[in-house]
């Protein structure tokens, strides 16, 4: 059946945030200033491993226009450990209690009457430590015997599991071929040019705190944040804010929140924590997953993947903020586009002396993707299959959505085939391969580069505790209000922030559409905690579905209303009143309709027109809870649909490589990605565009490091490499549309897809510009100094 | 107290007489004293380029020039771009059509590069505008929005030509 025509989903309207952002009149936090406030800086640790000893403020405190100092003491006695999403007893304290376990760990803090001051005077701070041995590297660490980073904990294996589904041994059995790697996915951070930051305001007469913070769960972690700080959680009011960038980093921010709070408390005064960029590169929490994959695919007889064994060392770093529950995400899609019937993953997870890990964009399945798609490429290489024939061969078939994946996932649609087919056409691959040889016949290392990969959207919460043998939470609902004024206008209110993506542009198309008005006449609003309806928040790809579906959810119940209404002006029917053009009307009856704002009028000013018993206004919300969400069963053989709706994409990158520097040039980007019905195709180019480019900076660039004593040696912009415009190429971009049968409008989540799948596709490009020499891509970033190591190796073993 | 100094700088077109501490960075006088928080601040090493501002007329970091250095200097800023009446100007306007941002966090620093830009060269090649906007850094859009956006302005002579 043909989609219903639609005059604004789908349309590429400008977006409805841009004016005040490209004007500077958006308000991000670093942006309030409150009467009487007071800024904030911290003393961070120099030592990976030690014990506070004594920490001296006396020297701080004497100097003028300090107003309050706090250390790790202070913090023990006025917050409670920062909020953690796993079992085990890892405890945090926003400023380091009794030892610090990461260099760059807060371990006091200063409030002062201006920034400058605030840092002369946490130079004044004198502490003392005993240093300790440092655990930098996971594998170390995990031996018994290993000093422990947490007294509390039995080792610093903090937690390890294997959930195996299906017959993986007896397909292992049976198999032709086993293909193994042992592959690296490394530390990297998403580095938003916003860092995190808070202002607390405290009115110890009522015990209230007011927080302005760009963190990203106001209306879902708000009481986690309040029992942290030691307020009632009635009043923690979280305000949103603008926010500069998120990618995953700025979900809870406990850190910065809890810090400006325990000042404010102390001061008296209002006091605002922002980090600069050494804060938040050393200790903030946008840290991704930092894993060594021993990973087996098992081929039948006909080329068929048909298990696959994953065993994954995961290093957290110092704290365990978030568990496992990037492990539990890329179990969403582990075995990716494709029909294997049965798999294993092992996760051991290990405690170093790091910043721990916090979420970037990916989310613990861009890992996974990477793991999978260089298996396959492996494959086609082993088997001596082409690696385009060996993909279509184990797609999944169009025909068979909903499909259920061996972990008990379900994948909502696609049409894999369809997107590959679009991706070759676009790229010209026939072309692309003439233009290797000749290229290559002339000694230059040219490679095409090819990942087809899932991009899971719509998190569901069970993904964080599945891995334990009790159960946990079950909601991550998003809410919407809409209202419709005495003049006719239209205002929605949304309960979580803008945090660097089109959510007002989303709600209002598609209010737009339900109304049948223009998306510039919606006014969009956003609420605070202490005025707000469940909202769990950006994170997951989940925005664009759980917007659409809590703003078509409240026009159901508006347009419950106003059908009343008008069926009583004119004596009709309500199931016959329609709406579109501006107005409402009895069906295939123009005279007998009502412009939006009769309606508003009547509703607000004419109590005695209402049919009777009506209350006055019009106003309706709705909360949209996932849509499609089961509960994992009890042996964990099925972790039931938690993610299950599943978009995908295909990339095709040009790359050259000089054997001699390492150098990588990227000649083309082709991508095609296929999430569902398309909102606003623009700003999804956007996403998909600048998700490559963090692609680009993760397969190439940028990489956390640091030294056997646990320093840090990527603590500036200097050092952690950015891609700038120099290292991007145009990217060519296209589209497959298959709707979600589960979603409102059949939406699907493309906010991260671009990450998820660049570095496998750009591992596979420059793997195959180097494969004369036959070089091997097991591990990221390539920098130059990298592969000209393994050009060179290659070189010596032939 | 720290010693202070009086300063002299013309921002947007108004002139401000300033008493400032020597150490005080330009951005930070612009954001706290002035309440021109349109200029933001991303990494205060002179990296991003988020808090590039024109100074008589050149793209300047304000977070490595201090505010005494700008004395006597004329400074524009975001806020300086639009209309009096604050509609946005037409460099503004590409970039919106072009969606040549999302977070907006850069965006302030990304139109004064592009106005630098436009002014000295109307009719830039695409590589040069790259080779402009290289110099500040991005973290959402993939710079393909905003080449665009600059490419448009120029075509529609956004910026007039510096005289």
């Amino acid at each position: 059946m043909a989609a219903p025509p639609r005059t604004w989903i789908g349309k590429d309207i400008p977006r409805l945030e841009d004016p005040k952002l490209l004007a500077g009149r958006a308000t991000y936090v670093d942006d309030v200033r409150l009467p009487g406030m007071l800024q904030a800086a911290v003393l961070r640790s120099p030592h990976a491993h030690a014990r506070i000893v004594r920490v001296d403020a006396s020297r701080a405190r004497a100097q003028a226009g300090v107003l309050a100092v706090v250390t790790g003491e202070d913090a023990r006695a006025m917050t409670n450990p920062l909020p953690a999403f796993c079992a085990e007893p890892v405890t945090q304290y926003a400023l380091a209690v009794d030892k610090v376990r990461f260099a760059g760990e807060a371990v006091a803090a200063v409030a002062a009457v201006d920034r400058y001051t605030a840092e002369d005077a946490v130079a004044l701070l004198e502490v003392e430590y005993e240093p300790l041995p440092a655990l930098t590297d996971p594998f170390a660490a995990m031996q018994p015997g290993a000093p422990k980073i947490h007294d509390t904990l039995p080792s610093n294996l903090v937690f390890e599991k294997t959930l195996s589904f299906g017959d993986v041994d007896g397909d292992f059995a049976r198999a032709r071929q086993v293909i193994r790697r042992r592959l690296r996915w490394h530390r990297a951070s998403a580095q938003p040019l916003e860092t995190a930051g808070a202002v607390c305001r405290y009115d110890p007469l009522g015990q209230r705190m007011d927080v302005w913070s760009n963190t990203n769960m106001i209306n879902f972690v708000g009481w986690l944040i309040a029992n942290t700080l030691k307020v009632p959680a009635s009043k923690l009011n979280l305000i949103p804010m603008y926010v500069g960038g998120s990618f995953g980093s700025k979900h809870v921010l406990a850190k910065v929140i809890a810090i400006a709070g325990m000042l404010a408390k102390r001061a008296n005064r209002p006091v605002k924590f922002m980090e600069d960029r050494v804060d938040n590169l050393l200790a903030s929490e946008n840290l991704a997953c930092d894993r060594y994959y021993d990973a087996e695919l098992a081929v039948n007889d006909q080329g068929e993947f048909t298990s696959m064994r994953v065993q994954v060392v995961d290093d957290y770093g110092a704290y365990f903020q978030f568990g496992h529950g990037t492990h539990g995400n890329a179990l969403a899609q582990v075995t990716g586009p494709y029909r294997i019937g049965s798999v294993s993953y092992s996760v051991q997870c290990v405690l170093t002396n790091k910043c721990q890990q916090g979420v970037f964009r990916g989310a613990g399945s861009d890992a996974g993707n990477f793991c999978l798609e260089r298996l396959v490429d492996a494959a086609a290489q082993e088997l001596g299959v082409d690696r385009v024939e060996l993909r279509r061969r184990n797609f999944i078939h169009a025909a068979r959505f909903p499909f259920k994946t061996p972990v008990g996932n379900v994948y909502d649609s696609g049409n894999y085939p369809a997107v590959l087919d679009r991706a070759l056409e676009l790229a010209g691959s026939t072309e692309l391969a003439r233009m290797r040889q000749e290229a290559r016949a002339q000694g230059r290392y040219v490679g095409i580069g090819l990942a087809t990969a899932q991009q899971r959207s719509v998190y569901g919460p069970t993904e964080f505790w599945f891995w334990y043998d009790t159960p946990g939470l079950s909601s991550a609902p998003e809410s919407v209000g809409l209202s419709l004024g005495p003049t006719g206008e239209f205002v929605a209110t949304m309960f979580s922030p803008f945090w660097g993506n089109s959510p007002e542009t989303v709600v209002a198309q598609v209010a737009a559409e339900e109304f049948g008005i223009d998306p510039a006449q919606v006014t969009v609003t956003y609420e605070d905690s202490q005025h707000g309806l469940p909202g769990a928040g950006p994170g997951g790809s989940r925005m664009a579905v759980m917007l659409t579906g809590a703003t078509v959810g409240a026009a159901r119940k508006l347009k419950d209303k106003l059908a009343r209404i008008v069926a009583h002006q004119f004596e009709a029917a309500p199931e016959d009143v329609v709406f579109g053009d501006g107005k409402a009307m009895v069906r295939g009856m123009p005279d007998k309709s009502m412009t939006y704002a009769d309606l508003g009028l009547k509703a607000y000013w004419f109590k005695l027109n209402l049919p009777p018993g009506m209350e006055s206004g019009l106003e309706a919300r709705h909360t949209y809870d996932h849509p499609y969400l089961t509960l994992p069963s009890a042996d964990r053989k099925d972790l039931g649909a938690f993610y299950p709706i599943m978009a995908h994409g295909a990339h095709i990158p040009v790359v050259e490589v000089n054997p001699e520097t390492g150098q990588v040039r990227i000649l083309r980007y082709v991508a095609v990605h296929d999430v569902g019905t398309m909102i606003n195709p623009k700003s999804l180019r956007g996403q998909i565009a600048g998700g490559i480019t963090q692609g680009i900076g993760m397969a190439l660039y940028e990489e956390y490091r640091y030294d056997a004593e646990g320093q840090p040696l990527t603590g500036s912009f200097m050092d952690y490499l950015l891609p700038t415009a120099h290292e991007v190429p145009t990217f060519e971009i296209g589209h497959v549309e298959t709707p979600s049968p589960f979603t409102e409008y059949g939406v699907k989540g493309g906010g991260e897809g671009g990450r998820m799948i660049a570095p496998a596709a750009l591992a596979s490009a420059v793997e195959d510009a180097l494969a004369p020499l036959g070089v091997r891509i097991d591990e990221l970033p390539m920098t130059p100094e990298r592969l000209a190591d393994l050009v060179e190796t290659a070189r010596a073993r032939r | 107290m720290p010693a202070t100094a009086s300063t002299m700088i013309t921002v947007n077109g108004v002139r401000h007489e300033l008493t400032v501490e020597p150490r005080w960075l330009l951005v930070d006088v612009l954001r706290d004293t002035l309440g021109l928080t349109g200029t933001h601040i991303g990494c205060e090493h002179g990296v991003c380029g988020t808090c590039t501002v024109l100074v008589n007329g050149e793209t300047v970091r304000a977070c490595l020039m201090l505010a005494i250095g700008a004395d006597g200097t004329e400074v524009m800023t975001v806020e300086g771009l639009g209309s009096a009446d604050g509609g946005l100007h037409p460099l503004q306007e590409a970039f919106r059509e072009a969606q040549g941002l999302q977070c907006g966090f850069c965006t302030p620093g990304m139109l004064m590069i592009a106005y630098e830009l436009l002014r000295a060269n109307p009719a830039p090649s695409e590589a040069e505008i790259r080779e402009a906007i290289s110099a500040n850094l991005c973290r959402c859009t993939g710079y393909q929005g905003i080449i665009e956006a600059v490419s448009l302005a120029a075509a529609r002579g956004a910026v007039a030509r510096a005289g």
